[in-house]
């Protein structure tokens, strides 16, 4: 044992000074969300709307004061389909992940939109430093699940945080689904929400979950956690990575601001 | 890529067939059905003659009494099953013909896969209709242990029923499915080219095996050729795969052994992989950079990715060292979930779960796609069959993917990564690669319009969980877990 004792020393401290103190999150590189210039849009092209898999970007019946498209960033899998089908540098590749938001509305493209308030500030603040976390997988592609087991790494180390995964929906605070809900995975799904004491809330990780995803419908699957039970925080991606992960944690906990706002990140 | 050897044959002729197949030394690989025209269903059964000859194909009508392979080649039993759940053909004399995809709640009005299935219409399950198999039902001291499908800790939803005295494992039966999305229905009608992002999302942690295997399957369909700078990439990004899912491997089985430095490490070292992905190709998954014809877009490799491998080949082997040399580590792996090569082969165990078994195959070195024909991989093959082997083999795998990558960046060709690939309609493809799992295949069929007609998925996880139980009867409830870590199977892959 002796040996792994002087391999972790050396190694020396390896968690990320982020988001306690400034530093690195980790995610140079990282393709986010596609950012909409709707002034850029060239007047006849439908390029990103016919190349857009999940139908997060759609054709507006006329030209508002939002552009032509309607841009729902709680669809969008970050395929960066349309950044490419589009000529006019519209729909942009951007390094935006910290999508997460109270609302669904806030997820949706908007050009004055109304910041978001935080919502039952007081309920929560027992919480602030101490969250129990039950995770359930409701038909993900797996994607999600190891965002999720990154988040125990020493690079993320969630436990400083206060944060904590816990085996029972009994001892949580917080459920945290992943997937679009498959048909078999309904039941268990609800029977987990259940077993949860009150207050209890809702974290929606990944498109899958906000809204269906790249699998919505079909015979077997679902198209989300909306009207199944309700959400308290929406984070779109595909899948997230662990960073906005952890930031929508700590925003859910008033620990963070909101960044999206009308489908864009505010500082 | 060779072709597949194509044949015709009629039901009654199927038992013979695979019956000499298998005792002149091949496999069957997999079987499945479509329909080449409304209300006319068609089987299909891949197989391997032998190690690296070429895959045969073999078509037969299913309007006809159509017998179960199960007892010629185990293997079969899944896929028969899966076919029963999904296009309502039943194989005779099937030794299980129970429920597989579909839970024993679920009343579809008609078969999902069906031309006439209603768009859309989800299949409602009913929980309290669930299927339990019946063991020693005469006797007391027998306990069953449901657990799941919400289990502890953040992992994918699966239930396993255990049948256990004490600490002994009487029986064991898992119940996977409940992640079933019905993803390959999903592809049908796209335009191939839609198809490769739904590729990238049938199990997150295989995106560039399973779009890599889909492009390569519309890919033979249309006789499309691939840049030689794109074939070379793509080998890079596939053995990156390998790479991010072994590393993640190690710390898991570290955790299950409560070797905990052992478990920060082999996770540190999965995140930095990781975050060499993230710089590489802007996804932590290497998603949405495969395309049909070769990639999206040109990678920049050159300068900076050499020395991080060899940072991280230095470090790993620093951990490797490390894991081998530790006591109550190996004592935990050794002797731990055997499986025999009869087992593993007869029951279609692939990757490095049949390679630590003793069956030495590999579709890269064996049936050589993307770079592998001029960068062959040194494979690594073990006899002991236990978790020990299992964790043997993945290491020897770490080092030789990085070397195939560093390999791959000395002999980079310059040029265009992506050529046009032009749909035939009326075709079909046959895709293979060697995930980090083990081997992968898509089936695609493309119809007149030059829409997909069918896409046929075999992950390796469903192969891999159709042998893992027969290493769990008759063991013990302190193993299991270490068994099961030492599988590396994930359920997104199996389920679909």
């Amino acid at each position: 044992m002796p040996q792994w004792t002087l391999l972790g020393l050396l190694q020396g401290k390896q968690t990320a000074p982020w988001p306690l103190a400034e530093g690195s999150d980790g995610q140079a590189g990282f393709l986010g969300m596609p950012r909409y210039h709707p002034e850029l849009c060239g007047e006849g092209c439908e390029a990103c709307a016919e190349i857009c898999p999940t139908k997060a970007i759609t054709m507006r019946p006329e030209s508002g004061p939002d552009g032509r498209l309607n841009v729902d960033y709680g669809r969008c899998v970050v395929c960066q389909l349309c950044t490419e089908a589009c000529p006019d540098g519209a729909m942009a590749t951007s390094s935006d992940w910290a999508f997460g938001a109270r609302r669904r509305e806030d997820l949706i493209w908007q050009k004055d939109a109304a910041p978001a308030s935080a919502a039952d500030a007081d309920q929560r603040r027992a919480f602030r430093r101490s969250l129990h976390v039950r995770h359930v997988d409701a038909g993900s592609c797996n994607g999600c699940e190891s965002e999720l087991q990154a988040l125990n790494n020493p690079f993320y180390n969630l436990h400083r945080l206060g944060i904590f995964f816990t085996a029972s929906p009994r001892f949580a605070d917080l459920l945290l689904v992943t997937g679009p809900v498959t048909q078999a995975m309904l039941g268990p799904l609800r029977a987990t929400y259940e077993a949860m004491a009150e207050p209890r809330w809702v974290l929606a990780v990944g498109t899958c979950a906000v809204s269906g995803g790249i699998a919505e419908g079909g015979y077997a699957s679902g198209h989300g956690l909306d009207g199944i039970i309700p959400v308290d925080v929406y984070l779109p991606g595909c899948p997230p990575n662990p960073a906005a992960i952890i930031h929508a944690l700590l925003m859910f906990l008033n620990r963070a601001p909101q960044r999206a706002k009308g489908g864009q990140l505010v500082e | 890529m060779t072709p597949p050897q194509a044949s015709t044959l009629h039901a009654r002729d199927l038992i013979k067939a695979a019956g000499e197949l298998i005792s002149s030394g091949g496999r069957m690989q997999m079987a499945y059905a479509w329909y080449p025209r409304k209300s006319e269903l068609e089987l299909r059964y891949v197989a391997s003659p032998a190690a690296q000859a070429p895959f045969a194909v073999w078509r037969c009508d299913a309007n006809w009494s159509i017998p179960s392979l199960a007892n010629t080649s185990p293997l079969l039993s899944w896929y028969e099953r899966e076919i029963t759940d999904l296009f309502g053909l039943e194989f005779d004399g099937h030794p299980q013909p129970q429920r597989l995809v579909l839970h024993a709640g679920a009343a579809p009005t008609k078969p999902p896969l069906a031309p006439d299935y209603p768009q859309d219409a989800p299949i409602r399950i009913d929980r309290t209709r669930q299927a339990v198999p019946e063991v020693a039902v005469d006797e007391p001291d027998v306990q069953l242990l449901p657990f799941g499908p919400v289990r502890a800790d953040v992992l994918e939803s699966a239930e396993f029923l255990f049948f256990y005295v004490g600490e002994a494992i009487l029986h064991y039966h898992p119940r996977l499915f409940f992640k079933h999305r019905g993803m390959e229905k999903r592809f049908e009608g796209l335009s191939p080219e839609r198809g490769v992002v739904l590729s990238e999302r049938v199990s997150g942690v295989g995106s560039v095996a399973h779009a890599l295997a889909y492009c390569q399957a519309v890919e033979a369909a249309s006789n499309c050729a691939v840049p030689p700078r794109a074939r070379f990439l793509r080998l890079l990004l596939a053995e990156m795969e390998r790479l991010y899912n072994h590393l993640h491997y190690f710390g898991h089985l570290c955790h299950t052994t409560t070797l905990k430095v052992g478990e920060a490490e082999g996770k540190l070292l999965e995140e930095r992989a990781k975050q060499l992905n993230t710089r590489l190709t802007g996804s932590r998954f290497l998603r949405s950079i495969l395309a049909l014809g070769g990639l999206r877009r040109d990678l920049s490799p050159q300068g900076w990715l050499n020395h991080e491998l060899d940072r991280l080949r230095d470090a790993f082997a620093r951990y490797a060292k490390h894991m081998e040399s530790t006591a109550s580590h190996l004592d935990r792996l050794i002797a731990t979930g055997k499986l025999d090569r009869r087992t593993a082969f007869d029951q279609g165990a692939t990757g490095p779960v049949e390679r630590a078994s003793g069956i030495d195959r590999d579709v890269r070195r064996d049936h050589p796609y993307a770079a592998y024909q001029e960068i062959p991989p040194l494979v690594a093959v073990r006899e002991a069959g236990d978790a020990h082997a299992r964790a043997q083999v993945r290491m020897a795998e770490v080092s030789a993917s990085i070397a195939l990558i560093q390999c791959a960046l000395d002999m980079m060709p310059d040029g265009p990564v992506r050529a046009e690939c032009a749909i035939t309609p009326n075709s079909e493809g046959l895709g293979w690669t060697e995930s980090p799992r083990g081997t992968l295949f898509y089936a695609v069929h493309v119809g007149a319009d030059g829409k997909l007609a069918r896409v046929k998925i075999k992950s390796p996880s469903f192969s891999n969980w159709r042998v893992f139980p027969f290493t769990v009867h008759d063991s013990n409830m302190m193993d299991y877990a270490i068994n099961e870590a030492s599988f590396g199977l994930t359920i997104a892959g199996c389920d679909r």
